[in-house]
């Protein structure tokens, strides 16, 4: 086995160059080269970090733009509902009010004319007892030849009408 | 690779071969295919990460894969130590990326240009000493550094009963300092084991198509070539399982030193 068989003759020289080689191998690249890289990746992971947690805060403000906007959208939902609603109010009284008067008249107006109506009724009643009275007495004089007191004959008739 | 005499040497890709001298006070610290292809590790690495470095906010495909290499290690950093797991990051990225290469760099089929042989880093005692040293030495330190002397709480563990005070604690020390043997020696042994079984086999599939008689290549060959295959994809899995096992390892030592138990 030569590693063993040569130990004595190359030991020196592998000792040498292996710790030379390691020497440039440590403060060339393991180092230098190493701690920039490692550097680098955490640079690359603290910009993801920072931009992940910038679009975190965008959508919580996102978020809470949406809550006002449905928040205003409510608001101008319930004010137009409640305008509506008063209008709707106003104008039911307002009919109400107008139906009130127009009843009002009309029934005003029914009053009077029926109160035309009676009285003519009444004149004409009184005219057709006079007319029947006369008719009365002179169809009694006629038939039995008996004078009958224009007051009798009204009170006959009135008693044969009513 | 094939012996001087066709016969295939299983131990041959282990052997190193200086491709130049040289010397450091009195120690021969020749550069050698071994040390070839640490620096062809270390350069694949680069290559691998310097593709992942535009930084862009958007990450590409090849940025995409260092960040998850580098994402992987940082998770297991923060799982088995807490957040302080964070300033061992690098030792255990570079362990790992150099455990992983290394392994993947000797299951490289760059052996079909003739003359060209990969060579593993990680199947050396040697080498991988080195890495659980290194493993090892920064729990100390870090242990030592932050606890001081209470660091030795650790071979205590909490409910030890009164009787047992003279046992447990020896039992933990010699738990505690097996730690860089077992972390060397499982992944030189995992390395070493595998690639020699993937040479035999390779030498079955060799030596059984050049055999004289003819029945060899079907009754050898063709078996081997496909037990070959499943074994290749077993030995890519290892590479990873290794190269995992030596950084999870590493990181909860340091989660020992750090935290304590």
């Amino acid at each position: 086995m030569p590693q063993i068989a040569q130990i004595l003759e190359t030991y020196a020289s592998q000792f040498f160059w292996m710790l030379l080689v390691f020497g440039l191998l440590y403060f060339g690249i393991g180092k230098a080269m190493v701690t920039k890289i490692d550097a680098n990746v955490d640079a690359r992971d603290r910009k993801i970090a920072e931009d992940l947690a910038a679009a975190e805060r965008a959508r919580a403000e996102a978020e809470t733009m949406v809550a006002g906007g449905s928040e205003a959208l409510n608001a101008a939902r319930s004010d137009a509902q409640a305008k509506a609603a008063t209008a709707k109010a106003k104008a039911a009284k307002d009919a109400e009010v107008r139906l009130a008067k127009a009843d009002a008249e009309i029934s005003e107006k029914l009053s009077v004319a029926e109160a035309v109506l009676s009285k003519a009724r009444a004149k004409a009643m009184t005219g057709i007892e006079s007319v029947a009275a006369e008719a009365a007495a002179d169809i009694v004089a006629k038939v039995s030849g008996a004078k009958v007191s224009a007051a009798q004959a009204a009170t006959a008739v009135k008693a044969v009408l009513n | 690779m094939a012996g001087e005499s066709g016969k295939i040497d299983p131990m041959h890709q282990f052997q190193i071969e200086p491709l130049a001298k040289l010397d450091l006070f009195g120690y021969d610290i020749s550069f050698t295919n071994s040390s070839l292809f640490m620096l062809v590790v270390l350069g694949a690495i680069w290559v691998f990460m310097a593709g992942g470095m535009k930084r862009e906010l958007v990450p590409g495909r090849w940025q995409m894969a260092v960040e998850g290499v580098t994402g992987f290690i940082n998770n297991m950093m923060s799982a088995s130590v807490g957040p302080e797991g964070k300033k061992y990051v690098p030792l255990v990225f570079s362990l790992f990326m150099f455990i992983l290469f290394a392994n993947f760099m000797g299951m490289m089929p760059i052996g079909i240009v003739p003359g060209v042989h990969t060579f593993t880093v990680t199947s050396h005692l040697t080498v991988t000493a080195v890495l659980a040293v290194l493993s090892f030495s920064t729990v100390l330190v870090v242990g030592f550094w932050k606890h001081g002397f209470h660091f030795f709480s650790l071979f205590v563990p909490h409910g030890t009963p009164w009787a047992l005070m003279w046992l447990i604690p020896a039992i933990e020390l010699f738990s505690f300092l097996i730690r860089p043997f077992s972390l060397a020696l499982r992944l030189f042994v995992a390395m070493s084991a595998g690639h020699i079984l993937m040479k035999v086999l390779a030498g079955f599939v060799i030596n059984g198509l050049n055999a004289e008689a003819l029945w060899v290549a079907p009754m050898v060959a063709l078996p081997s070539f496909i037990l070959m295959i499943g074994i290749t994809l077993l030995e890519l899995l290892v590479c990873a399982i290794q190269a995992y096992v030596f950084a999870l390892l590493t990181a909860l030592y340091i989660n020992d030193a750090v935290n304590l138990h």
